[in-house]
Order: C-alpha cells, then sequence, then structure tokens
C-alpha cells in the first residue's frame, strides 16, 4: 500500500513535502545519505550513477538514465547534518542550471515508521521555474485534480 | 511569462487574498461585497485585488461605479500543474522506497532463483 505524499505552499518561496515511509528512521536516513542505497530507490527504477561526498561542505550529483534515452542530472551540496534527524542540502537540476532550491528534511520516528518532512525554499521567485524544468520529463498536462483540490483548500 | 507562476504563488501566500478568491468561485462581486467579512479598511481590500489583479486571477470589470471582479482560474490551473508535477517528481522516488525498504526488511527469504 502506498502512502499518500502531499505538497503545500507555506509562503511565496516555500513549499513544504510530507510523507510516511514504512521503516525505523535510522534507515530511512541511510537510503538518504548513502551510496549503495541511493542507488536503489531514487532513480524511480533507472539507472543512476551517485557521487556523493557526505559531509557539511560535501557535494552530491545524481543521474538517472531514463528510459526515454534522456538522462537527467541533479546536483547539490550538503549544508547542515544532524544524523538521523535533519538535512539541509541544496538542490539543483542541471538542466535548468541556476535556479537553486535549499531543501531541509526533517526524519521523525513513531511506531517503527518514518515520517519524512521537506521544507523546499527557493531562494527567488523565479526559482520554482527551475523546478517546473525538472518535473517536466512527463510533460505538463492540466492537471484539474489539481486544481479541484487547490480550490478545495481555497474554499475550505 | 515565466515570472507569472511566482507572482500567482505571491498572490496565493496570503490569506486574505485566498479567502478572496475563495468568496469568487461562487460568483463574482464587488470590491465592497469582498470587503465585507474582512476586518479591514476598503483601501487595504483594494491593495489586495489589485495583486489578484496583476497576478491575473481576477478580471475587474469595466463600469467605473462597479467593477466587479470575477475569477480566472487560468494561473491556478498553471499552479496546480507545477504543484502536480513537483509531488509526481518525489511520488515516484517515494514510491520506489517503500518497494526497495520492503525488500530490505524482509525476513531472510530462502530463494535459490
Amino acid at each position: 500500500m502506498t502512502e499518500q505524499l502531499t505538497v503545500d505552499q507555506i509562503s511565496d518561496t516555500e513549499i513544504v513535502m510530507t510523507r510516511v515511509v514504512d521503516a525505523p528512521r535510522d534507515l530511512v536516513w541511510a537510503c538518504h545519505t548513502q551510496e549503495q542505497h541511493l542507488r536503489r530507490w531514487w532513480g524511480r527504477g533507472n539507472p543512476l550513477d551517485v557521487e556523493i561526498d557526505f559531509r557539511v561542505g560535501g557535494k552530491y550529483r545524481f543521474v538517472e538514465h531514463a528510459d526515454d534515452g534522456n538522462a537527467y542530472a541533479f546536483r547539490g551540496e550538503y549544508l547542515e547534518i544532524e544524523a538521523p534527524a535533519r538535512l539541509v542540502q541544496t538542490f539543483e537540476f542541471e538542466g535548468m542550471p541556476g535556479h537553486v532550491a535549499t531543501d531541509s528534511l526533517v526524519l521523525t520516528e513513531e511506531n517503527g515508521r518514518t515520517t519524512v518532512t521537506t521544507t523546499s525554499r527557493f531562494t527567488s521567485k523565479d526559482d520554482l521555474d527551475g523546478m517546473v524544468g525538472s518535473g517536466m520529463a512527463d510533460g505538463a498536462q492540466r492537471s484539474y485534480v489539481a486544481l479541484d483540490a487547490l480550490l478545495r483548500e481555497l474554499t475550505a | 511569462m515565466t515570472d507569472r507562476l511566482s507572482e500567482v504563488f505571491a498572490a496565493l501566500a496570503d490569506p486574505t487574498r485566498r479567502a478572496i478568491l475563495a468568496r469568487l468561485t461562487e460568483g463574482e462581486a464587488s470590491v465592497n461585497e469582498l470587503a465585507a467579512p474582512f476586518p479591514v479598511s476598503l483601501q487595504a481590500i483594494s491593495k489586495h485585488l489589485k495583486v489578484l489583479e496583476r497576478a491575473g486571477l481576477i478580471v475587474r470589470g469595466r463600469d467605473a461605479q462597479w467593477r466587479p471582479c470575477r475569477l480566472d482560474p487560468e494561473p491556478l490551473r498553471e499552479v496546480a500543474t507545477w504543484m502536480e508535477q513537483y509531488r509526481r517528481f518525489w511520488d515516484e522516488r517515494y514510491a520506489t522506497l517503500d518497494t526497495y525498504l520492503r525488500d530490505l526488511q524482509a525476513p531472510e527469504k530462502e530463494t535459490d532463483r
């Protein structure tokens, strides 16, 4: 059974994403920070090159070889590390260089399950557009479902 | 045009403006009607309406006396599309993580396939 992933806008430059993962926090932390684990999931099942220097000031680079024949590269730098509870890193899609988001991940454990709360802060409002470039592999189809959800939130 | 998304995000970041939009989903309304539920000046509401208008979220009628505001859902749709892309980007990854963790935590199975 797949958990619900929620995304909400919390300010004009920040969105927050929450996701529950059915595993203890130490393991979920390892999955987000260690090469052998990242390789197995971050590419959505596609082959993934992982370069990672996991320390404050260290950098990472992931290249996903998608089945549409394209390679999608992402990179960033680790700004703060508090294992296994908090991680702050930058995130940039190389297809739209210069649009850098700062992602703060907070991991909390309850009954052996872990909630990952990621706050993405875009340094300028334009950087939202950089993220648009990276969702983008799937082509932008208008999502009336999402619109309905947004309107529901507006009318709540 | 790429700037519009940011503008819409900024417009939506304010709860009063969200409430105004919510009211307009029920139909057009005058500035006075829009201001009624809020404990703020008409001037403040007018400012909010200007922000919403700049973001393309509302359209004002031409009539100088009574310039009704109407919701234009198109920019909302763009934001919704953007949010949906962001959501899908991570949703696919976490779904794969679920599968990976299930395998990782599964009790050792004796298979020689």
